[in-house]
């Protein structure tokens, strides 16, 4: 419990003057703009758009700078700011089949319709740094290019679904539960659940996913598909009477494909996990497949072996990395009433058991 | 474009100015209408968003994935057309002119509108989508299958 207390205003006040003088950093430094930051810190912005739960690099631009680099900062104000906004309606569910994939890769097929696309990716940099950044001025040298096939780029997963290899995804209610319309209610079905780990913490994901690497809730993972690009987002309009694209989205896909013995009902089949999350966020997605996919464990007829990641409860509570950070550092605020009255009970039990050992060796 | 049944015209235009840069997009209509017609405003320009939603396992169940900016305007001409216009992202002088183009389109400028301004967009947009595909065709694999000794 913590007690309103007044006064103090002038050193809030002058914190925050502090603060921004602070975020200015020395000023003989040239100011950061924001589509500086959005063009070259550009997986900030998505990391915030995705647990922010709002694409829009602009502001998760302004949010960062404003964060001063702080990405659950920069997530909170971009919460805070969607709240202040109406809400027109919710789209179509994106066609991720026809995504222009910046990158698309297999590591179950190596040779695949649309083929192995690497795309801008970290992977096989030898993680040097490399000094020629610090001098600033010199401008990469043009990517090479090649012709662009335009035939289409097929879900890996597809092809085990039409020889019957892999369980085929239910259809579910066509408007999913939301949860940041309505508290978080269990048990929460898999639209529920895939929605908060979308928007989770990435670390928290990760940590989750990586455990059920480690044997605690083992999976069997081959990562499918990887793709990374972006695809139109169409909604209804009802002044129109038809659904136009609103816009378009850059979105990362990972479609997990996982053992399963099969049951004395159904032949074996592979079964599936996903991860779907706005922006260049491949660490997240994959997690987020690898978490999803331990957390069907009931449906899919398994046991629960009792790791972290097999409990719904656990992962989508404390997935949320505003919620946590707001009730983590609560406890810094005043509870000045609160520990006063613990202070006073350990005085009174000190006092009484240096009494009794005084009476004791009086004796 | 124009050979289009009416309908699937409008839904394209609608589709090309949301998706289009705000910046090319006023650039493109101020330069084209240097004196917005006259036109009241049915629905003054509004930001919000819009739920994106995906699908588990892209063809299951929809999920929500979160939402995305969006600013929408309603106009009416002095001729009675009415237009309505929706951008992704937070620019309310995008909304609007994306409203007066779509009136504009539906009074029998179509032909006028689609060459000043919906061509050099779309035509933008399908050289922005060419630069990145052909970037990423650069990055395809080409697998050597090792001749093993035997």
């Amino acid at each position: 419990m913590y007690v309103a207390v007044k006064g103090g205003e002038r050193a809030i006040d002058n914190a925050h003057a502090w603060l921004a003088e602070e975020r200015r950093g020395d000023p003989s430094v040239a100011e950061l703009s924001l589509p500086q930051i959005r063009e070259q810190l550009a997986l900030a912005v998505n990391r915030v758009m995705a647990e922010g739960s709002l694409y829009d690099p602009d502001l998760a631009a302004l949010a960062i700078k404003q964060a001063r680099g702080d990405l659950i900062e920069a997530v909170f104000l971009i919460r805070a700011y969607r709240t202040t906004l109406p809400r027109f309606g919710a789209s179509h569910p994106v066609d991720t089949g026809a995504m222009a994939c910046d990158r698309r890769i297999s590591a179950t097929f190596k040779d695949l319709p649309g083929g192995q696309i690497l795309g801008p990716t970290f992977d096989y940099t030898h993680r040097l740094l490399d000094f020629a950044l610090a001098a600033e001025g010199l401008d990469p040298p043009a990517a090479p290019q090649a012709e662009a096939s335009a035939a289409p780029v097929p879900h890996v997963t597809g092809f085990l679904a039409a020889e019957d290899l892999i369980q085929p995804e239910p259809e579910g209610p066509a408007t999913p539960r939301d949860l940041t319309r309505e508290p978080l209610d269990f048990p929460a079905d898999r639209p529920l659940r895939l929605q908060a780990l979308t928007r989770g913490d990435e670390g928290f994901v990760l940590s989750m996913a990586y455990s059920t690497q480690r044997g605690y809730g083992r999976n069997h993972p081959f990562v499918g598909e990887l793709r990374i690009g972006t695809v139109a987002v169409e909604m209804d309009i009802p002044e129109l009477g038809f659904a136009i694209e609103i816009g378009e989205v850059m979105l990362t896909e990972c479609e997990t494909v996982n053992q399963f013995t099969g049951s004395k009902t159904e032949p074996p089949q592979f079964t599936r996990g996903y991860g779907l999350v706005f922006g260049q966020t491949e660490r997240k997605a994959i997690s987020m497949a690898l978490v999803d996919r331990a957390l069907r464990w009931e449906e899919l007829g398994e046991d629960n072996v009792g790791a972290p990641a097999q409990d719904a409860e656990f992962v989508l509570y404390h997935a949320d990395n505003v919620q946590a950070t707001g009730f983590l550092e609560h406890i810094k605020l005043p509870h000045y009433v609160d520990f006063q009255s613990e202070l006073e009970l350990v005085r009174r039990l000190r006092a009484e058991a240096m009494g009794a050992a005084q009476r004791e060796a009086a004796e | 474009m124009s050979a289009q049944d009416p309908l699937e015209a409008r839904k394209a235009r609608l589709s090309t100015l949301a998706r289009a840069p705000a910046d090319r997009l006023l650039a493109l209509w101020r330069a084209h209408a240097p004196e917005p017609p006259a036109h009241r405003l049915l629905r003054a320009p509004e930001i919000g968003t819009v739920m994106v939603r995906g699908r588990a396992g892209a063809t299951g169940a929809p999920f929500n994935l979160g939402e995305m900016t969006v600013t929408r305007c309603s106009v009416r001409l002095a001729s009675g057309a009415v237009g309505h216009g929706h951008v992704q992202g937070r620019d309310k002088a995008a909304a609007l002119a994306a409203a007066l183009i779509d009136a504009l389109a539906e009074d029998g400028q179509g032909e006028a509108v689609e060459a000043a301004i919906l061509a050099p967009l779309r035509a933008e947009d399908a050289a922005r989508k060419a630069a990145r595909a052909a970037r990423a065709a650069a990055t395809k694999v080409e697998f050597f299958t090792m001749v093993r000794g035997e």
